[in-house]
């Protein structure tokens, strides 16, 4: 676990780099860590996949599957796939401030 | 859990199907799929009765194999009576979906869109008489071991 500076606020993440507290996740965080993970922009389309992520963890306490994350967001898997380069699901969770997702699929 | 810090991450799979029953393909797709969650390179190489897998006639009707499967825990004389298989195999599939494990044939359309490559083995096409007409859209190519290898370069190979 580790702490570190994101928009003048010290925000500690866990071991797998994943932001630890949900409390400490906006908008404006989320550009930030996107731009770690080497998505410079944040689309609407991203948006709607970072959303979509929140709420289902908001719900279930895990992130969704691949396959219901494109069934359930409409964003096909090979948009998602160019949303967020090298690894859609660990990343996707990462910039909405979740921890790694736990699923297989 | 993160890299312990012995060795280089894997950056690039080549897994092998060579099994035709549901559970023998299943393991392979999921490892494939699982790479490219994680942003790992993949390829699929489809050989032997793997290829009832990609061919579009069979990929939807694979079955659990309930003989010569000690862990299906079924006296062979059980596992051979007719629809065992039949409800073996639909009993997996129900759990499967449980737990959102696609069918055989979206779960290929979604490794593919994922970027995975999909290749069948010129061996084992010659040897039943297929063409690429007869397998799935999502097969890229039909190659030889020694073009696997070229796509191989650099990768870890997985066989199931």
């Amino acid at each position: 676990m580790a702490a570190r500076e994101i928009l003048g606020k010290m925000l500690e993440f866990d071991n797998d780099n994943h932001l630890k507290n949900r409390d400490d996740w906006n908008e404006e965080v989320a550009v930030e860590l996107a731009k770690e993970e080497g998505v410079l922009e944040l689309t609407d389309r991203h948006w709607l996949v970072i959303n979509f992520m929140r709420k289902e963890y908001m719900e279930k306490g895990d992130a969704p599957s691949i396959r219901k994350l494109t069934k359930e967001s409409g964003v096909e898997t090979k948009e998602l796939y160019a949303l967020f380069p090298k690894g859609p699901a660990k990343k996707a969770a990462k910039v909405a401030g979740l921890p790694k997702p736990t699923g297989c699929i | 859990m993160e890299n312990n810090g012995n060795g280089q991450p894997i950056e690039k799979v080549s897994i092998i199907v060579s099994h035709g029953s549901l559970e023998g393909v299943y393991p392979g797709l999921i490892m494939a799929n699982g790479a490219r969650m994680a942003g790992i390179e993949a390829n699929l190489f489809f050989t032997f009765f793997g290829m009832d897998a990609i061919i579009n006639k069979r990929m939807d009707k694979l079955k659990v194999a309930t003989v010569g499967n000690p862990a299906m825990h079924m006296p062979t004389v059980l596992g051979s009576i007719p629809g065992m298989s039949a409800f073996a195999t639909s009993m997996m599939k129900k759990e499967m979906e449980k737990i959102d494990i696609p069918p055989v044939r979206e779960f290929l359309t979604m490794i593919h869109d994922a970027g995975c490559n999909i290749y069948a083995c010129k061996a084992s096409v010659d040897m039943f008489h297929l063409t690429k007409s007869d397998f799935c859209d999502e097969v890229d190519e039909i190659i030889s071991v020694g073009q696997f290898y070229e796509v191989s370069a650099g990768a870890n190979i997985i066989f199931t």
